[in-house]
């Protein structure tokens, strides 16, 4: 809402300085968004006329035109508006203006070999509308104005507030003012507007149909016949230009300058374009007609739609129609004056995605006490401007507005607010903001003003009362450090701890969108559900990650276009299985390309591989607490992974929910984004799926013992099938007794010379100790021959002798 | 003068001179040897007086200690001289690189999240999450923004059904509501997360990240919220006073609603929080609304508290001097780098929130 010191004014007595009242307006809710000095630069924007157009010699949709700016000075403008043409009026700017929309300073330019001196102007590059095709055009009134200043000269400058949305009353001067005025800015000056006496009869017919979900509730209007419709006086205009409005004729103008000064939306018909009478109803599918936007706009059934007999007027509330809009020479005029609902304007609007200034006013909530004064005050400004007579207002009704009661326990503001007012200033303030005050015992018995749609109960009454008193008058109450609950829950720890310990580890942390490519997400889908949004803000970002390797790899990519050739990042946040709540979990995600030791002079570079990520997944879950002993891997993994080179971890061999995957992503994958690098690998922990104990990690530590008898080594090769893995040879020697073997590693894998086809060796060392007693060679030799045993039955496998 | 004295002289002299390793070891077998000096004189010792027996072979004794100290003292003298000379020809250039250390690093956010959770802790907050795609009643409805309000046209919703039933949360009030569903007075929660925005240019990212708090107890009021985000703004800025404004503002989930500004100043192109003329937005807040307390089964009369939303990202901005919002989301290798923390700098409120 843009509004200026002096227009408010108008309904405000006060000595105070704009400087007062920009802080007096943000701390009473209605923030100063920005302050806009229109007086020195506007003066730049001068009445000219294009007395000759060329064709621009090097381009064929420039012109080149002869624009005379006044005091007999001939301008050479290069202009790209189609309606530009001889004897057009229009609005000049200089080099050295700057243009209000876009904020740039102009300059001497050469536009395709022509220089061109300034710049003639469209009204959206003034600000004064949307209209953005061509450059603005005057009336013939301005002749008279060639050379002079288009805008006024004016000492106020543009104060753009931001208005919240539970204060319609705001959107009109006199509101601003009112709360303004409550807060001990002045006073508020009495502009009670007399009633219209007429004896001429209001003959136009108006119905509001009684069907469901009807929009309009309440339908005022007044004629006013023989007008001389013209360009406004200048009082007139100067406002609506003060505030970036541009002035189109008297009877418009006077509608938007009611609405503008007191927050009452109107509309003006041309009667003698209205077929019989005006008819409120719901619209039928298929309607159409063509708005003052000159945009046609089809109907669905149910928009309220104001119509006569042979169709559609306009939309009630949102825009009218140019069918039976005012022109110059209108002689007899309908002006409307009405109550729309809120609901039923914001539905309509967002079907049709129209935004107009009514629009905007009614889907708040606009005061439906406020029709007859409307009609008033406008009614009268076009008598005394374009002459003609008035009739009798009509007020057709479907609802009555009851008005709204509130009993107020003073008590409630110290309770909430932490402060004490006294109850009398209390009263002084809401009766300064509209409502009616009596007193009841100790409660308060509030009329609420009709202008406040968002009061209805106690506690609105509250905010009123500190809003006006001050925010400033809250005390500060010191914290108290006491804590009843632990800070994190045990999910919480573990992803804090997972976060920090994958850092650890190498990887920069990165954080991205939760919705991704659908092209990149379908190769890390696997089997599960495409999530769509249906209003991505690009087609890239159409789809809810399932993986977050989807983005991970994107950026990698790019990184890797940076020049970077060795890179690790992860990720820790959710991926989503299902549109709904909770069907999310939180995976760790990291992945690393490239290569270990890239020129080093002291180690031999190699491709990161698996057992990388191997390692980086079992070192972060021991990190976490589980026992790495207890781990099961076996290679069934989802599609993006590379076959033959990725694992599945489960946290113990009941195998359960996986824990992890890990391993070489896909290289078609690698291919099919034309990424290069030497090699890429990744991993994903399910942090859903980790166990979570109710013991602390203290309590599940196993009792320190340990045994200072001898300790031995024996080293075993085993030959077996190709397909037998590793991990089943380490269980089978594990599962041979628990309190003997105490490690075993494997230190060698061999496949080729001497070794059978589909066969390989796997070379195991065991580490041997008990805790009773040094073992002899008997012992050992026992243990040894059970260790082969076991290891032989249990994988078929062959010791190598 | 004794024979015991002769070979002591001539032996101590001998030692004496610079010998290798060889020539002592020499001298070592010409007296302990199987007829060495000293291995002769102990075979006498049965053929000698008995009266003499005894100081003869002390004396013995003594010479043999003294000598055989010689020896291994003479002995380490020389491998320690040698060993010095092999390790002169060992001496590498020590200004060569070390091997390489590869480190990771926390994302700002990450590490913002942290801090503002160990500010909260102090004063009683727990942390509460919700999921990211939230039903359209917790995200607006039970939030006291019915449907066709034009609050809702604050907030650009990402919808992932036709009939806008499912979305993905605009902020992280809807963890508000979870949270007191779940549980019963009094909550004293923070609800940091993801959140999203169908917004994008500049300053806006359609993904981002708030933390919303709450507290509803017996007789909570405005000067609690008050003394609580002051004291958090101070502890997360790390200063000791801090110029902040409460303006009234309007949310549709709590009344009175208020919009918190903090005073900075601009010095030498660097944002200097906490003084100065200017205001900064950096929060919305206010007393939890009955309708929202009724919506969640709370008893108003009863219970009453404050609620407020932070933006996290925007925090992190402030506190670490970070310009573009977009670039927190864009994984550059190089900004992660620079803008990353240590995962070591576990934010503590004994060691600090920051380094």
């Amino acid at each position: 809402m843009i509004i200026t010191f002096d227009w408010l004014k108008d309904h405000l007595k006060t000595n105070l300085k704009e400087k007062n009242l920009l802080e007096q307006l943000t701390n009473i809710g209605l923030e100063v968004e920005s302050v806009e000095s229109l007086s020195a630069d506007s003066q730049l924007f001068k009445v000219a006329e294009i007395i000759k157009t060329e064709k621009h010699p090097n381009a064929d949709r420039l012109k080149v035109c002869d624009v005379n700016i006044g005091k007999n000075e001939i301008k050479k403008v290069v202009c790209g508006a189609e309606n530009a043409k001889e004897g057009l009026l229009t609005i000049y700017a200089p080099p050295g203006a700057i243009i209000p929309k876009t904020k740039t300073k102009l300059v001497v330019a050469k536009i395709r070999g022509v220089t061109s001196y300034g710049m003639l102007c469209s009204e959206s590059e003034l600000n004064l509308s949307d209209e953005s095709d061509g450059i603005t055009e005057l009336t013939e009134e301005f002749r008279n104005n060639i050379g002079k200043s288009y805008f006024s000269k004016s000492k106020s400058n543009l104060i753009d507030l931001s208005i919240t949305p539970n204060r319609p009353d705001c959107l009109g001067i006199r509101g601003i003012a009112r709360d303004l005025a409550a807060s001990g800015f002045g006073k508020l000056v009495d502009l009670e507007e007399k009633k219209i006496y007429s004896k001429n009869k209001h003959t136009l017919k108006v119905k509001i149909n009684k069907e469901k979900g009807q929009g309009c509730t309440a339908f005022g209007s007044c004629l006013i016949t023989n007008v001389k419709n013209s360009e406004s006086p200048k009082w007139l205009k100067d406002k609506l230009i003060s505030i970036g409005q541009k002035p189109i004729s008297a009877i418009v103008d006077i509608t938007n300058y009611v609405m503008l000064d007191i927050n009452r939306p109107l509309h003006a018909y041309d009667v003698d374009k209205i077929e019989k009478g005006i008819i409120v109803r719901n619209s039928q599918s298929g309607e159409e007609f063509t708005a003052l936007d000159n945009k046609n706009y089809k109907l669905e059934n149910g928009m309220c739609v104001i119509s006569d007999n042979k169709g559609v007027l306009g939309l009630g509330g949102i825009i009218g129609g140019t069918r039976s809009s005012t022109e110059f020479n209108t002689k007899n005029v309908l002006l409307e004056s009405a109550y729309f609902q809120p609901g039923s304007i914001r539905d309509t609007a967002k079907k049709l995605n129209l935004d107009t200034d009514a629009k905007f006013r009614f889907e708040r909530g606009i005061d439906p006490l406020s029709i007859e004064n409307g009609l008033n005050k406008a009614a009268k400004l076009i008598k005394k401007i374009c002459g003609g007579e008035i009739s009798k207002i009509d007020i057709q009704k479907i609802e009555t507005y009851k008005t709204k009661k509130i009993t107020f326990d003073p008590n409630i503001f110290e309770k909430i607010s932490g402060f004490k007012i006294s109850l009398k200033e209390m009263i002084k303030i809401l009766e300064d903001l509209g409502f009616e005050v009596k007193k009841d015992k100790k409660r308060l018995k509030l009329t609420v003003p009709s202008w406040r749609p968002d009061i209805s109960q106690e506690v609105d009454i509250v905010e009123e009362l500190v809003r006006i008193s001050g925010y400033e008058k809250i005390k500060y109450i010191e914290p108290i450090k006491k804590r009843k609950k632990s800070t994190l829950n045990k999910f919480q720890k573990l992803f804090h701890f997972l976060q920090r310990s994958v850092a650890s580890k190498g990887y920069l942390e990165a954080i991205t969108w939760s919705f991704t490519d659908k092209r990149y997400n379908d190769y890390f889908r696997d089997k599960k559900r495409e999530i769509k949004i249906i209003n991505p803000i690009s087609s890239e970002l159409g789809v809810l990650r399932n993986s977050i390797f989807s983005n991970l790899i994107m950026h990698t990519n790019k990184n890797l276009d940076r020049g970077f050739k060795d890179l690790s990042v992860f990720e820790i946040g959710p991926i989503f299985n299902g549109s709904n709540p909770g069907e999310q979990n939180t995976v760790v995600c990291g992945l690393t390309a490239g290569k270990k030791s890239r020129l080093s002079w002291i180690e031999k570079d190699r491709n990161i591989d698996v057992f990388d990520v191997k390692r980086d997944v079992v070192q972060t879950l021991v990190e976490a607490g589980y026992d790495s002993e207890k781990f099961f891997i076996d290679s069934e993994t989802p599609n993006y992974y590379h076959p033959g080179k990725s694992g599945r971890l489960f946290l113990d061999n009941r195998k359960g929910q996986v824990a992890a995957y890990f391993g070489e992503i896909h290289p078609n994958i690698l291919k099919q984004i034309d990424m290069k690098t030497e090699s890429l690998v990744g991993f994903e922990i399910f942090m859903d799926n980790l166990r979570m104990s109710e013991k602390t990690l203290n309590d599940l530590k196993a009792e320190f013992s340990f045994s200072d008898y001898q300790k031995s080594e024996r080293d075993f090769a085993f030959i077996v099938n190709k397909e037998v893995n590793a991990q089943d040879l380490i269980v089978s020697i594990l599962s041979v007794d628990k309190s003997l073997v105490k490690d075993v590693k494997v230190f060698d894998v061999y496949e080729g010379d001497n070794i059978p086809e589909n066969q390989k060796s796997i070379a195991i060392s065991v580490t041997i100790q008990s805790s009773e007693k040094t073992l002899n060679e008997d012992d050992l030799e026992k243990i040894n021959n059970l260790i082969i045993k076991t290891v032989e039955n249990k994988t078929g496998a062959k010791i190598r002798s | 003068m004794s024979d015991l004295k002769k070979i002591k002289d001539e032996f101590f002299s001998k030692l004496s001179e610079k010998l290798d390793i060889s020539e002592i070891n020499q001298i070592k077998s010409e007296l302990f040897g199987k007829s060495g000096l000293i291995s002769t004189q102990f075979k006498k010792i049965g053929s000698i007086e008995v009266s003499e027996r005894k100081k003869f072979a002390s004396d013995l004794n003594i010479i043999k200690d003294e000598l055989q100290d010689l020896i291994s003292s003479k002995i380490n003298e020389v491998e320690s001289a040698e060993i010095n000379k092999k390790l002169e020809k060992e001496k590498i250039d020590i200004t060569l690189p070390e091997r390489s250390f590869v480190r990771g690093k926390i994302h700002p956010v990450s590490q913002t999240i942290d801090e503002i959770s160990s500010i909260f802790s102090e004063i009683g907050f727990s942390v509460e999450e919700g999921p990211d795609v939230e039903n359209e009643y917790n995200n607006f409805t039970a939030l006291n923004t019915p449907e066709n309000h034009p609050a809702r046209d604050m907030h650009d919703t990402f919808y992932l059904d036709e009939k806008k039933q499912k979305l993905l949360r605009t902020h992280t009030s809807p963890v508000q509501i979870r949270t007191m569903l779940k549980d019963k007075p009094p909550f004293k929660i923070i609800a940091p997360g993801r959140t999203y925005r169908s917004d994008s240019d500049q300053t806006h990212s359609p993904m981002f990240h708030q933390v919303e708090g709450l507290h509803i107890d017996k007789n909570i009021n405005m000067g609690h919220l008050k003394g609580c985000l002051n004291y958090f703004i101070k502890e997360f800025f790390e200063v000791d006073e801090i110029k902040m404004r409460f303006r009234p503002s309007h949310f549709p989930f709590t009344e009175p609603s208020a919009e918190v500004d903090i005073g900075y100043e601009m010095k030498d192109g660097k944002i200097i929080i906490g003084e100065g003329n200017q205001w900064l937005e950096v929060l919305g807040c206010g007393m939890v609304h009955p309708n929202v307390l009724k919506n969640v089964k709370v008893d108003p009369t009863k219970f009453q508290g404050y609620a407020f939303g932070i933006g996290i990202d925007r925090l992190a901005m402030l506190k670490y001097g970070i310009n573009d919002l977009r670039a927190f989301f864009d994984c550059d290798y190089r900004w992660l780098n620079h803008f990353g923390f240590d995962p070591l700098d576990v934010p503590t409120n004994y060691r600090g929130l920051s380094r």
